[in-house]
């Protein structure tokens, strides 16, 4: 059914630290390694070796500059799928390919019912969805549903394969539901936010804002450069005999 | 938005057809012409055959069009699935009232209830289309007040001017059909400029600051996550050049408003031998004016997904 559960038991997601977070575009690689062999596999390539290169990615990591009165700064935004309380990704399905767990939260997409009408990506307002053209199937992160469970990996492995890919730890998963976890504790601690809140969606990814920048940072206390032509004394003199 | 061909055909193709029928429905109910074997089949056919190719068309951008059956299964929360349930159960009856009606030659009794209930099922049919687009909070432009009576105005419109058109070719004219079917391509022109005016003010969804949750300040893209188009932003970053969109509007007010305004009102005043002529002309030429209006329609809507890259 597309009718979203009142309540899931878990609300497994993302805290993704845009304080920490790069831009190395490892969660982006290891995400596509992962999943093209997935649940929702093939993450399709298009052209992958030509001009107007295409493909399926569940995991994009965007670049912005943002502009204070305290100055500019660059950050790093990973943006896929959210797990939305109230994912109108879901409810426009008409039929049934797109449901959301009732027991951890997670928003997927049954491949096999699934006729391809893209409306679920078109209700999306964060860009989750991808259209596959190769296999006429909508595609979407399925936080790695084939991970997090698999009893096959060491117990460490077993997150999502962007968050174990992270080289700076910028990316966290856990149940958000529990005020208790860690994730919700970083939420907590850091002021973490939801995307797009006016929008009525209720993601269940927080991003933490980067940290304020400091105002008493270190200064290196190196002396300042000497002159490269002085005018007088010895340097002055052995300038104007070699300029001559 | 990307503006998929099926689509536009299949609004506008059903969106007249199920106009026709639901006048056809309500003629038929209240006994406003009388049954006739050659109007009937003439007019229901010409709708059934407006609602059938849109239906068939509207299965053309689907990626696995063999699975379409299964969009009937989720009309408790889709209305992409309440349209398709909606479109399949007003055939019933339309098959009744085209037996009682149209065959039979009867009016009143059971054949006026399945009037009525023909052009309620049409309209319920026509403003489920609509609520799929007026449904979806990341577009603004399509996320308004504006949206459904539009539909359900311009397929009374292109219904009204349809049924003018077979009117006169069946030498039954009627002045208050054809004042009628004026009246409301004026009204529809109007209700079309109202919207343009919201969408040009109505922006976006959200900006750029929520979109990425930082706050404060101005938020500019200075990198993509890739280099070549990808899936959404060829399907949600379509954007189409203004002075085009200009001109598309222009076009829009001709084809589809003033001109079979003009042609009708011509025909009324001095018709004459070529009243059909005249009526036929003022379908074709709304019509096609529909079909740039709803290419409009999406080409203009505005997705959240742009304010990411950058392109909102």
């Amino acid at each position: 059914m597309t009718c979203v559960p009142a309540t899931t038991e878990k609300s497994l997601g993302l805290v993704i630290d845009l304080d920490s977070c790069v831009g190395c575009q490892a969660c982006v690689t290891s995400c596509k390694e992962w999943n093209t062999g997935g649940h929702m596999a093939p993450l399709t390539d298009l052209k992958p070796y030509d001009g107007g290169v295409d493909g399926v990615w569940f995991n994009r990591v965007h670049t912005y500059e943002q502009t204070t009165d305290a100055g500019s700064r660059t950050v790093h935004f990973p943006r896929s799928c959210l797990h939305c309380a109230e994912p109108a990704c879901v409810t426009v399905c008409p039929t049934g390919a797109s449901y959301k767990r009732e027991s951890d939260g997670i928003v997927l997409v049954n491949e096999d019912k699934c006729i391809g009408c893209k409306l679920c990506s078109w209700a999306c307002p964060y860009g989750a969805r991808e259209f596959d053209t190769d296999v006429g199937v909508m595609k979407k992160c399925t936080l790695c549903v084939d991970r997090i469970y698999n009893e096959n990996l060491p117990e460490a492995d077993r997150v999502p394969a962007c968050v174990a890919a992270c080289p700076t730890s910028a990316r966290h998963f856990g149940d958000l539901a529990d005020p208790l976890s860690p994730v919700s504790q970083l939420v907590e601690a850091r002021g973490g936010v939801p995307l797009m809140p006016e929008l009525g969606y209720r993601p269940t990814n927080r991003y933490l804002p980067p940290r304020a920048k400091k105002s008493n940072a270190v200064t290196s206390g190196a002396p300042p450069l000497s002159d490269a032509s002085p005018a007088g004394g010895f340097l002055g003199w052995v300038d104007r005999l070699l300029s001559a | 938005m990307h503006p998929a061909y099926s689509v536009i055909f299949f609004t506008t193709a059903t969106g007249a057809g199920y106009g026709l029928i639901a006048l056809l429905g309500l003629l038929a109910a209240f006994g406003l012409v009388q049954p006739d074997l050659w109007f009937g089949f003439t007019s229901f056919g010409l709708a059934s055959c407006l609602i059938a190719a849109g239906l068939l068309s509207s299965t053309g951008h689907l990626g696995h069009p063999e699975r379409a059956w299964r969009a009937f299964s989720q009309w408790r929360s889709s209305w992409l699935s309440r349209e398709g349930v909606a479109a399949v159960l007003t055939f019933v009856p339309i098959g009744l009232l085209v037996l009682g009606w149209v065959v039979l030659g009867r009016s009143g009794g059971w054949v006026a209830a399945v009037g009525i209930l023909t052009a309620l099922c049409a309209a319920i049919t026509v403003s489920s289309t609509a609520m799929i687009y007026a449904s979806l909070k990341p577009i603004a432009q399509w996320h308004s007040r504006f949206t459904l009576p539009g539909y359900l105005l311009y397929s009374a419109t292109s219904g009204l001017v349809l049924l003018s058109a077979i009117m006169q070719a069946f030498g039954r004219p009627s002045a208050a059909w054809m004042i009628a079917a004026i009246l409301f391509t004026l009204a529809s022109w109007g209700w079309k400029l109202a919207t343009w005016r919201h969408n040009d003010g109505a922006g976006m969804a959200a900006d750029l600051n929520s979109a990425t949750g930082l706050a404060g300040g101005t938020v500019r893209s200075v990198e993509w996550p890739h280099t070549e188009q990808n899936y959404l932003m060829k399907e949600m970053g379509f954007r189409v050049a203004r002075k085009h969109q200009q001109k598309l509007r222009t076009i829009v007010q001709l084809a589809a408003f003033a001109l079979p305004a003009g042609l009708l009102l011509i025909d009324l005043l001095f018709g004459g031998g070529i009243s059909t002529l005249l009526a036929s002309l003022a379908v074709v030429s709304q019509l096609s004016g529909l079909l740039v209006e709803r290419w409009l329609f999406f080409a203009e809507a505005k997705h959240t997904i742009t304010l990411y890259y950058g392109l909102a």
